[in-house]
């Protein structure tokens, strides 16, 4: 009989667990060293230089690699230091293709970094394939997509961009920070590259600054150890340790800020200071049957406007247990600004081509009860629309 | 979102801490690596930073921005030690990353395609990789050339150069440049200066002062000192390269994480005492391979004999803790390598223990064998960076490891 593979939820809690062969210790040590005793020369113990690789590091590597169905895995600095590593594939003359509604820091790093080494970018939105179709040109290297989209929530058909990406010879990446693997595969729809903020939901505490890329095939995967290790921007043992750490307990606060997150976005579709609320789970959203066909669960953020713009400042100044910051993907409640924070390297044309306006707030649910967030979010309402009537009327 | 705040306070606090306890003159530089105004935590009096190990900050308020808002663009524990080597080199603004390389990569792109860079021949082999296959790629293009030869450095200078790259002493022949020479012939063509200070740190030379206007380290060598940090760091000399380098390092993400920055921070405490030491020991190790027949060139800037030692003098304290020594022959390397006892047979250096590596297969392993060869790094070289063990057990090792390999 064939042996059945173990569920996410048992690989997640296992990550680095008993494979410590010396002491048995049940969790992988901390290896802090950078440098690794050759036993003999040209031998090597499979570590030689922590750059390179260290053992920490590998095991976290190895299980984001199998977690999202990938041949291997790259621990980054940061989010932003991933994705710089994936770009550093194409030069001078290479055109890529990027979603619409875009993460700031990678408008930013394609338009004022990348742009000067000649890599040129036009954004689509992704769930267009005619639009896919016309942005296409001689140059075109790769799609990069992110689903749902930061902060807006559109959902692109992974499937059938990658299906496109591969007819066309295109690298098709993915950005699968607000979902995980424990949600949403992309590597198994055909993606050739998978990427991660750490940062958010993997990491899941607010305490750590990771990126991690996933690779497909054998080529791509060398190709990318290769501009890794020369590139250098890596994840420390230390960070290391405690995003697998983190990665315990994925499916267990995956699926409390997805029923925190639905419970939330109900909440606010009835309240009177609120006009759209952008949430996949809700079965009213446009990408909600996409959504429910790649992925076996929604994320923990969404976004919402308010009715007034003037509501803005007085909800954030009033909101007690939910803090006004920036990230997302925490086990503590956030509330994110996009306007002026996230999104402030966005022109102002596009972001409000897409609909960030002055009005947009997003949600990043955390793991408290879901009825102390509500209540939070109701009197901070309140307090604004109290306040806004209260200067209209004077 | 890349709000640019500046510095933090510390440089501020520095003073006021120097003030309160009476220092009206600049302090040494072995004070300064104890009190450079990380030392104290404001908020508790606690001896050393805290690390803050948060990826973000809560906004009291929409419109004012708490001073760290993302730990990627700002990070109290990373900015106690960007601040620190700031003030160590002598600098506006200091960087941490997460590698050399990183540190390196993200200086890099500083230029854009069509730019040329000159670059000293007998760079680290990881910074040749970087250069001549991904940054190619990207549309820069770079000609390394001998920089202990002003005459050879003006004469690569095309019109589209946009930067001098140094190392000096070199890595690992320990070539000398004459930084203020170079330096003041790039000012004079409007080029940038970049300089890679790890085998002198800013204890024995500071770059800065001859108008170098980035400094670049892997920390993860004498700065960090002890083998278990990886880490880099970069130093701008005016505020607008400083911004500049802020942007690319926010942007980029090339970040070092909180407890390697702390842990940097802890090794930086004791540089003094450490470099003092294995220089001393490296000048008597050096002398002694000198007395060998059996070695048939040994490189250490402060041998009377080493090419550029002069040089060397003039912008430098000390002579650091680096020998190169060719055994004669690869074969004859690859046995010693085998037999030493002591120090750690690995890439690296800059740490307690001794490190013994052998360049052509390890450090400059990817420059190819003809390239190699050409810059003097040939089969037989050996590359010994001195630790803190006693010297006279280093020599008696290697007296050991020579007597039995031929």
């Amino acid at each position: 009989m064939e042996k059945k593979p173990l569920n996410i939820e048992s690989r997640l809690a296992q990550i680095g667990s008993v494979q410590e062969p010396v002491t048995g210790a049940v969790n992988f040590p901390i290896y802090q060293a950078t440098a690794y005793r050759h036993p003999k020369l040209g031998q090597s113990t499979g570590f030689d230089y922590a750059r390179t690789k260290n053992p920490t590091r590998s095991v976290l590597e190895d299980a984001c690699a199998e977690l999202e169905s990938g041949d291997a895995g790259f621990a980054c600095s940061s989010g932003m230091a991933a994705l710089q590593t994936i770009f550093a594939l194409f030069g001078q003359g290479d055109h890529l293709i990027v979603s619409l509604d875009l993460y700031g820091g990678t408008y930013r790093l394609l338009e004022r970094i990348m742009s000067k080494f000649g890599v040129t970018a036009t954004y689509v939105d992704t769930n267009d394939l005619d639009a896919l179709e016309g942005s296409r040109r001689p140059n075109t290297k790769a799609v990069f997509i992110e689903t749902p989209t930061n902060p807006l929530m559109m959902v692109t058909d992974i499937e059938a961009v990658c299906t496109w990406a591969r007819r066309h010879q295109l690298i098709s990446i993915v950005d699968n920070t607000l979902l995980t693997p424990y949600f949403q595969r992309p590597i198994e729809l055909g993606a050739d590259i998978v990427i991660h903020s750490a940062t958010k939901y993997l990491g899941g505490h607010n305490d750590v600054l990771a990126g991690i890329i996933v690779t497909k095939g054998k080529e791509l995967s060398e190709e990318m150890a290769f501009l890794h290790n020369s590139i250098g921007a890596v994840l420390s043992p230390s960070d290391s340790y405690q995003l697998m750490r983190g990665m315990k307990t994925l499916a267990l606060r995956m699926d409390r800020h997805e029923s925190n997150a639905t419970a939330v976005a109900t909440f606010l579709t009835t309240h009177p200071a609120i006009g759209e609320v952008y949430y996949p789970g809700l079965p009213d959203h446009p990408g909600h049957e996409i959504q429910n066909r790649q992925s076996s669960g929604n994320t923990g953020i969404f976004s919402f406007k308010v009715k007034d713009a003037r509501y803005v400042e007085p909800v954030l100044r009033h909101i007690k247990l939910i803090a006004f910051a920036e990230s997302l993907g925490g086990v503590e409640s956030l509330m994110t600004y996009p306007a002026v924070q996230t999104h402030a390297d966005i022109p102002l044309e596009i972001r409000e081509a897409i609909g960030v306006d002055d009005r947009l707030l997003r949600f990043s649910v955390g793991i408290e009860h879901a009825d102390d967030l509500i209540a939070d979010l109701d009197a901070a309402l309140g307090a604004a629309m109290a306040e806004v009537e209260g200067s209209t009327g004077a | 979102m890349s709000i640019d705040k500046g510095p933090s306070g510390l440089e501020t606090q520095t003073k006021q801490v120097s003030a309160k306890r009476g220092h009206e003159e600049e302090l040494r530089f072995e004070t300064k690596l104890l009190h450079f105004g990380g030392e104290i935590d404001r908020a508790t009096g606690a001896s050393s930073v805290p690390i803050y190990q948060a990826s973000t900050f809560h906004h009291e308020d929409v419109f004012n921005p708490p001073l760290h808002d993302y730990s990627r663009s700002g990070n109290p524990t990373r900015q106690a030690l960007e601040d620190y080597i700031a003030l160590l080199e002598g600098g506006v603004r200091g960087f941490a990353y997460a590698s050399g390389m990183a540190a390196i990569s993200s200086s890099f792109m500083l230029l854009s395609a069509g730019d040329h860079m000159i670059v000293t021949e007998d760079v680290y082999g990881g910074t040749y990789r970087l250069l001549t296959s991904i940054l190619s790629r990207m549309g820069i293009e770079s000609t390394f050339v001998d920089m202990t030869d002003l005459d050879q450095v003006k004469a690569v200078l095309k019109p589209n150069t946009k930067a001098v790259y140094m190392e000096t002493p070199s890595n690992p022949t320990l070539k000398i440049t004459d930084i203020g020479a170079v330096t003041d012939w790039a000012k004079e063509q409007g080029l940038l200066t970049l300089l890679d200070n790890t085998f002198m740190t800013p204890f024995y030379q500071r770059p800065i002062e001859f108008g170098v206007d980035i400094v670049i380290h892997s920390a993860t060598k004498f700065l960090g000192g002890h083998s278990d940090v990886l880490a880099g760091l970069a130093v701008a000399r005016t505020q607008e390269l400083g911004d500049q380098l802020k942007q690319l390092q926010n942007g980029l993400g090339t970040v070092l994480g909180v407890q390697d920055s702390w842990l940097l921070m802890r090794g930086m405490k004791t540089l003094s005492t450490r470099m003092a030491h294995s220089e001393q020991s490296a000048a008597k190790l050096a002398a002694w391979l000198q007395g060998r027949s059996d070695i048939e060139q040994v490189y250490y800037p402060g041998l009377l004999n080493h090419p550029g030692r002069e040089v060397h003098e003039k912008q430098s304290s000390g002579y650091g803790a680096v020998i190169s020594f060719d055994v004669g022959s690869g074969e004859r390397a690859k046995q010693v390598l085998n037999r030493v006892k002591l120090p750690l047979v690995a890439v690296s250096l800059g740490a307690v223990e001794s490190i013994l590596s052998y360049p052509a297969m390890m450090s400059h392993a990817a420059m190819g064998e003809k390239v190699r060869h050409e810059r003097g790094i040939t089969d037989g070289l050996l590359r010994f960076s001195v630790g803190l063990e006693d010297v006279d057990d280093l020599i008696a090792d290697l007296d050991q490891a020579f007597s039995a390999s031929n």
